[in-house]
């Protein structure tokens, strides 16, 4: 069964700013899937039309084979949203703000407090839950969200931006939770990301929207064989007087003298790199990803897609992107 | 769960979380209508009024005291929605309504009864209070609290279209400021109308604040200047239409929805 199926959806706001312009997109039961694109997007108005938040202008959205239009309330309650900005009575209680949606997804006051207790422990906030809501840390307020978001026990789970100003540890342990819940549970995940190490390290399938529209999807697995290369910084022993060339790889300088940006073709070993840069007398000391592989996938598609135009397949098949400010040599 | 138990479940908790929010800031919304009714009872009712003879067969005081009550009522059930839904704008945790499975005539009648609550509770003090200067008892106390409670509902619906199209606190102030109060304090909270020149008595029949005032003094003292039927049919005929209008804005997601 589809979780989440949406055909040919539309949004224009007022003075014609069309955000979606037709998209189409389905989400399996129990996926754990990533829409992902830059700031502008659309991923926003998409999340705001499936959780009832926004109008839509044309196009259907079912949830679990409900049509958004004839059946809102079995979709409303079957939804959890967190979404990007903190939308809770920053005055009202912890316990309060998550007893208060179970209670508006119909659920009485004794189970509701078992549930709150429940989410709260499991999101380490049990201990706040007198605590007026803002008085909590930013990544407390993030956990909150979710616990809000979980406590009618929702079989589609949305998160935007989830882990946006939350520090690397409790981003982590919020990853561990979210991909137990999907595993264990079964609860279908959609998620919208800037964190791209995100998206590659939870989810198992991406589409990714820019300028209203999708312009992939996919499996992560299969996106990222698709990407024609990888880029890797280099610590080397000694600063370089000048740019190595070693073919085919791309070679470029970094602001640290003692480091080097190399772009490794796909079916490239990266042995017949250091093979070459150690004819030529270059130690290497360590190496690392410049970044990770879907963010490479991502910028590079992103920056081909600018405008209006179709996704090129040439895009898929990598060029490489370009930084003026360094010297390059291949 | 079916749906009807599911609305009423949502209902009872935005019901508790309204009133849990005026109670949390009693010092705000029930202790001023408290001290603005002492005070006009000791000015008009006491100061002022000793100088003016009966009205309509009543001491001045005792004439004031239903006017001054329905006043803390018409002010706080209007102020109370008005400021809660659109705190909840602001803030935007009226998203967490939303998206959830509620209605939207259970949100309306959510933050309808919580304007009744604040309504009826500030009345409750304010004729405790009054107890202070009378010793009134009330002719149909069951009226009274029929009048009071339909009155409620007609302000509440009332401030929750105004906190609808509001978008700044200044725009929640507008009507409160400008209409209501001129409103209220000429709908016969301080004198009887039968004391006005004729043309004043006709407009005056125009001011919907009139028949309520004059339904609720009929309730406690027996008298009034309209027809307890009017006063029913006029609060009836604008809680009609103020409902159909709250409804319409919720289900068209004006100023709530993009």
């Amino acid at each position: 069964m589809q979780a989440l199926s949406i055909q040919n959806l539309t949004k224009t706001y007022d003075q014609d700013v069309q955000a979606l312009r037709g998209i189409n997109l389905d989400v399996a039961e129990g996926d754990f899937f990533a829409l992902l694109g830059p700031n502008g997007a659309g991923k926003s108005t998409a999340i705001g039309i499936i959780s009832s938040l926004v109008n839509k202008t044309s196009g259907s959205v079912q949830v679990f084979e409900h049509d958004l239009d004839k059946e809102p309330e079995r979709i409303k309650a079957s939804i959890g949203l967190v979404p990007q900005e903190f939308n809770f009575n920053s005055f009202d209680t912890v316990l309060n703000i998550v007893t208060n949606i179970a209670g508006y997804n119909g659920i009485g006051m004794r189970e509701s407090r078992r549930r709150a207790e429940h989410y709260l422990t499991r999101l380490d906030l049990w201990e706040k839950r007198n605590t007026a809501a803002r008085a909590l840390s930013g990544g407390m307020k993030r956990r909150l969200m979710i616990a809000r978001a979980l406590v009618h026990e929702p079989r589609l789970l949305i998160l935007d931006e989830p882990t946006a100003g939350v520090d690397i540890e409790i981003r982590r342990s919020m990853w561990e939770y979210l991909s137990s819940i999907n595993s264990e549970e079964g609860i279908t995940i959609m998620l919208t990301t800037h964190y791209l190490e995100e998206a590659e390290a939870l989810c198992k399938n991406v589409a990714i929207i820019d300028h209203g529209d999708i312009i992939e999807r996919g499996a992560v697995s299969e996106l990222l064989s698709r990407s024609m290369q990888e880029t890797f910084v280099l610590d080397i022993q000694d600063a370089l007087h000048e740019l190595p060339q070693v073919q085919p790889f791309l070679i470029r300088t970094c602001k640290d003298p003692l480091q080097i940006e190399v772009e490794v073709p796909k079916g490239h070993k990266i042995n017949d790199l250091f093979d070459g840069l150690s004819s030529l007398g270059i130690a290497v000391n360590s190496m690392r990803n410049k970044s990770n592989r879907l963010e490479e996938f991502f910028v590079r598609l992103v920056n081909q897609s600018g405008g209006r135009e179709e996704l090129d397949t040439s895009v898929l098949q990598g060029t490489p992107a370009e930084n003026g400010k360094n010297n390059t040599a291949t | 769960m079916n749906y009807w138990q599911v609305q009423w479940v949502a209902y009872l908790t935005l019901v508790r979380k309204e009133v849990r929010r005026f109670m949390r800031i009693w010092v705000q919304t029930i202790t001023p209508p408290a001290v603005n009714a002492v005070l006009y009872m000791i000015i008009f009712g006491g100061l002022i009024g000793t100088r003016i003879r009966e009205v309509d067969g009543f001491a001045y005081m005792d004439y004031l005291v239903p006017g001054i009550i329905m006043m803390g009522i018409i002010t706080n059930s209007y102020g109370n929605v008005v400021s809660s839904f659109f705190g909840s704008k602001l803030q935007k945790y009226v998203e967490e309504l939303l998206v959830s499975p509620v209605s939207n005539f259970t949100i309306l009648a959510g933050y309808v009864t919580g304007g009744v609550a604040r309504g009826v509770t500030v009345g409750l003090v304010v004729t405790a209070v009054s107890f202070l200067f009378t010793s009134l008892k009330p002719e149909y106390p069951v009226l009274m609290v029929l009048i009071a409670i339909l009155t409620s509902i007609m302000f509440s619906l009332g401030g929750f279209i105004n906190a609808v199209f509001a978008q700044t606190f200044d725009e929640c102030s507008i009507v409160p400021n400008f209409v209501l109060t001129p409103l209220t304090y000429l709908g016969g909270i301080f004198y009887s109308i039968s004391m006005l020149p004729p043309l004043a008595q006709k407009l005056s029949l125009f001011n919907p604040v009139l028949y309520m005032i004059n339904g609720f003094r009929f309730s406690i003292l027996g008298v009034s200047d309209i027809p307890l039927w009017q006063s029913f049919a006029v609060i009836g005929i604008f809680i009609a239409i103020l409902f159909t209008v709250a409804l319409t804005l919720l289900n068209r997601g004006t100023g709530i929805k993009a």
